[in-house]
């Protein structure tokens, strides 16, 4: 039924997915998903709250095996190397994440946020080098002309969609090959939100996204690709335009009308 | 109506009863408040704070050597219990599952029950038996065994109220879990361990009952750890209960000072605490 | 693995990800080894203490047997070592303290929880905590000289031998020391009991007093016990306040003016003066009964607790 659904994309994938499952104890939350998420290219992961969205982007970088009683089975290829055997650290080098409520570490200024993935290991870096790799990745996440000046300050002094920013530069600054957002405006207001879809735009150029999205006009407006999950499976996945239009499941044709709220 | 009546009545009488019997006890309370002052500041003098003790019969004097005492045993102690107390609350709360964390918590309840006169039985057979001799380190091995249940609650629930989100921001950055509770975790609840341990100095400091047969009191001064050592709780005691009226005199400014470390660090504490309650971060 | 990576990323981690496996995921083992090794070292210290007492108490456990716990007679020169009328002497300071002060901090809780403004309560509450913390010592300091002349003056109008020491005197002193302690735990129970719950009582026209008496105490009942039972566990500890008015006398208190020797009291006084191993074993093992009763007292009142949650 899922085969029909869900068409190769056209460009080199960077993950391929193959019969995941993931589990809470015994219930699984992901049902056998087969998919490859292209290179370079905006994924949108869609559906309607509790359908395994998160569970499916933290299975990406293993976070979703930190939950006490979480299990993960199948494979995931990064590059052609199937990151479940891999040391979770170096996965999460490689790939890296945006959270849905923005969270800067607390006791660090601007400057060590977004320095963390370096300090935080203890690598040192020579002043220059530290001061570049922070206004680029600041440059990047479009935050840097609003904040050069009070680098030196708190992060939490920020408002709630610049500190998502911030968490966004912090986690270009370790130059990822895939940068994953769980719902990464879900706390923000419109403004915000705005900025950031803008920004996930840009960012394509340089790194492959996966965001998860239960805003069907976000996912309209970012992605080149669109996955739709309902209750723990991938219904269809195909380029955002042909999905949006002539959708083949009619779930996902229910849920873009508004079906499943 | 009547039945009312009554009812507002008893209600009233409850309440008068109530404040009576609430502001009472202040009475003693205040009263030893004032009784530190009143004889205890009167025997304040910069002497006081630098000298050792006379012999008997002679004026003068001072508690010196006990004020360094009980800052190097509180040192000697906080060296020992600070890193494994801390690291002990990071297992309750990073790591434990299941039974076993539950055994570590009740130990360390039991432990926080354990009268420290036990405590100084235990460090006496523990560290005096076995060297021959009192000492500080010995003194120091009881109070720090009395800081540690404090310390590890204290800490696996700071490390607790830390939200989750921090922790898989530093995860997901490719941090190892060591680091991130290292660089993370404990630099986030500073303020709320630190409190912890404050709060357990502040209980070690006026401990005397563990002292009475492990750093045991010494006339001089001494730094070496290997040595018996005088402390403020210790004068104050031997002084308190000797016929002379200058070592009586001594014992109520022993008081002062040691009444002052102790409400000094208790209040210290409550500062960080109500800054990290509304003001921190 | 390197080979398929892309070129141009991330210089910095090139040396981290070549020593790969072995130099990233083995300390974090080592470091989830260490904090477990540290708590089962926690354990191991709450057993290490109760089995170094226990073998410490063997020489006169071996002597003496079960006839210690009432044997009346305490003689380090002759070497005949009885517990009971130091027993006696810390229960009956120990409870006679708690009675005095349960219905002075029940009605300072009820006072700071349900009738004091809460910017007075805040600030009264943290000031009756502070006194909590002041040394026992120095407690023992102002009773010497303060109480003990009060209750001697009271001891001659009432015809009882005017010691001013013993057994009054030392449980007046442990009441006033374990009242802060019982006062802040009844408030903070007080103040767990919901408000829809007192509002609903309100609403059927009860009076202040009458939702303190059928709602709040009924309510907080557990919690309330289990704190004066940690209190009492407090009393029974309790060493260098009672070791200075009791009168540390270690015969059978005859009558509740008399003066008398605590468990605590005794080691206090005797531990670093027994030059027998007989007398100090026998000390040590009063040691062991001191924990063992403390660690009852402590853990029914934690049961309570425990119940408590759940519910």
């Amino acid at each position: 039924m899922a085969a029909e659904t869900v068409v190769e994309p056209r460009e080199p994938a960077i993950f391929d997915i193959r019969d995941l499952w993931a589990y809470y104890g015994e219930k699984p939350a992901i049902r056998s998903v087969t998919l490859k998420i292209p290179e370079k290219r905006v994924t949108a992961i869609m559906g309607p709250s509790g359908c395994g969205k998160t569970t499916f982007i933290r299975c990406l970088n293993r976070l979703h095996e930190l939950t006490p009683g979480a299990r993960v089975q199948g494979e995931i290829l990064l590059r052609g190397e199937n990151i479940l055997e891999m040391d979770p650290v170096l996965v999460r080098r490689r790939v890296g994440m945006v959270f849905q409520r923005p969270n800067p570490f607390p006791t660090m200024t601007i400057y060590d946020n977004v320095l963390a993935g370096y300090k935080l290991l203890g690598i040192k870096l020579r002043r220059e080098e530290a001061d570049r790799i922070v206004e680029e990745a600041l440059r990047k996440a479009a935050l840097w002309d609003e904040v050069k000046d009070s680098l030196h300050k708190r992060g939490t002094y920020l408002s709630g969609g610049q500190q998502q920013r911030l968490c966004i530069a912090r986690a270009l600054a370790v130059k990822p090959e895939v940068l994953l957002m769980d719902e990464p405006t879900s706390a923000l207001d419109p403004k915000s939100t705005a900025k950031i879809e803008e920004l996930v735009v840009e960012l394509k150029q340089s790194v492959t996204i996966v965001i998860v999205t239960h805003n069907i006009a976000q996912a309209g407006r970012v992605s080149d690709y669109t996955a739709f999950f309902y209750l723990g499976e991938l219904v269809e996945f195909g380029p955002t335009s042909h999905l949006f239009t002539v959708p083949r499941d009619k779930r996902t044709e229910e849920f873009l009308k508004g079906k499943f709220g | 109506m009547k039945g009312l009546f009554w009812r507002k009545l008893k209600d009233r009488l409850a309440f008068f009863l109530i404040l009576i019997l609430a502001l009472l006890p202040a009475l003693p309370l205040i009263h030893i408040l004032y009784g530190i002052l009143k004889q205890g500041l009167a025997s304040l003098s910069w002497e006081f704070f630098v000298h050792l003790s006379r012999p008997p019969g002679e004026e003068g004097g001072g508690v010196g050597n006990a004020i360094l005492g009980t800052v190097m045993l509180a040192v000697l102690a906080s060296l020992m219990a600070v890193p494994v107390g801390v690291l002990c609350g990071v297992y309750l709360s990073e790591y434990a599952r299941g039974k076993f964390g539950e055994v570590v918590r009740i130990s360390a309840d039991v432990l926080q029950g354990v009268p420290s006169i036990v405590l100084g039985i235990v460090a006496y057979l523990w560290v005096v038996k076995p060297m021959g001799h009192f000492s500080a380190l010995s003194g120091a091995v009881a109070l720090a065994i009395m800081m540690l249940p404090v310390i590890v609650r204290s800490t696996e629930e700071i490390l607790k109220m830390i939200p989750e989100t921090l922790r898989e921001a530093s995860l997901a950055l490719g941090v190892n879990y060591w680091r991130t509770v290292l660089k993370v975790l404990i630099p986030t609840g500073l303020v709320g361990i630190s409190t912890g341990i404050l709060l357990s100095l502040a209980r070690i400091m006026g401990e005397t009952a563990p002292l009475l047969f492990t750093a045991f009191g010494n006339p001089f001064w001494n730094l070496n750890p290997l040595q018996p050592v005088e402390a403020l709780p210790l004068t104050v005691f031997k002084y308190a209960i000797s016929p002379y009226e200058e070592w009586i005199r001594q014992a109520w400014g022993a008081s002062v000072v040691l009444t002052l470390m102790v409400l000094g660090l208790n209040l210290f504490s409550r500062f960080l605490a109500w800054r990290l309650g509304g003001h921190g971060r | 693995m390197r080979g398929r990576r892309p070129k141009g990323l991330a210089s910095p981690f090139r040396p981290l990800v070549k020593e790969g496996v072995m130099r990233i995921r083995d300390p974090d083992r080592v470091f989830r080894f260490v904090c477990w090794g540290l708590a089962v070292g926690l354990v191991a210290l709450v057993v290490g203490i109760g089995l170094t007492l226990l073998a410490g108490s063997l020489p006169s456990l071996k002597t003496f047997g079960l006839k210690f716990l009432w044997g009346r007679v305490w003689d380090p020169v002759n070497e005949e070592f009885g517990a009971l009328p130091f027993v006696v002497g810390t229960l009956v300071t120990s409870v006679l303290a708690l009675l005095i002060t349960i219905p002075f901090a029940l009605s300072s809780g009820i006072f700071l929880a349900e009738y004091a403004p809460p910017k007075i309560a805040g600030p009264l509450s943290s000031l009756v905590e502070l006194l909590a913390g002041i040394p026992s010592v120095i407690y023992g300091l102002w009773a010497l000289f303060y109480l003990v002349p009060l209750v001697r003056w009271f001891e001659m109008k009432v015809g009882a031998p005017p010691f001013g020491l013993g057994l009054p005197t030392a449980s007046l002193v442990l009441a006033i020391m374990i009242l802060p302690y019982a006062a802040s735990i009844t408030r903070e129970v007080l103040r767990m009991v919901p408000h829809e719950l007192k509002e609903a009582a309100y609403g059927l026209g009860a009076t202040k007093w009458e939702v303190i008496r059928r709602v709040c105490l009924p309510y907080g009942l557990s919690g309330i016990v289990a704190g004066f039972l940690l209190s009492l566990g407090r009393a029974l500890g309790e060493t260098m306040a009672v070791t200075m008015v009791i009168g540390n006398r270690s015969e059978m208190p005859q009558s509740p003016w008399d003066l008398a020797n605590t468990m605590a009291s005794v080691i206090a006084n005797e531990f670093t003066e027994a030059s027998r191993d007989l007398h100090l074993s026998a000390l040590i093992e009063i040691g062991l009964l001191l924990f063992l009763i403390t660690l009852i007292v402590n853990t029914v009142a934690r049961i309570i607790i425990v119940r408590l949650e759940v519910k």
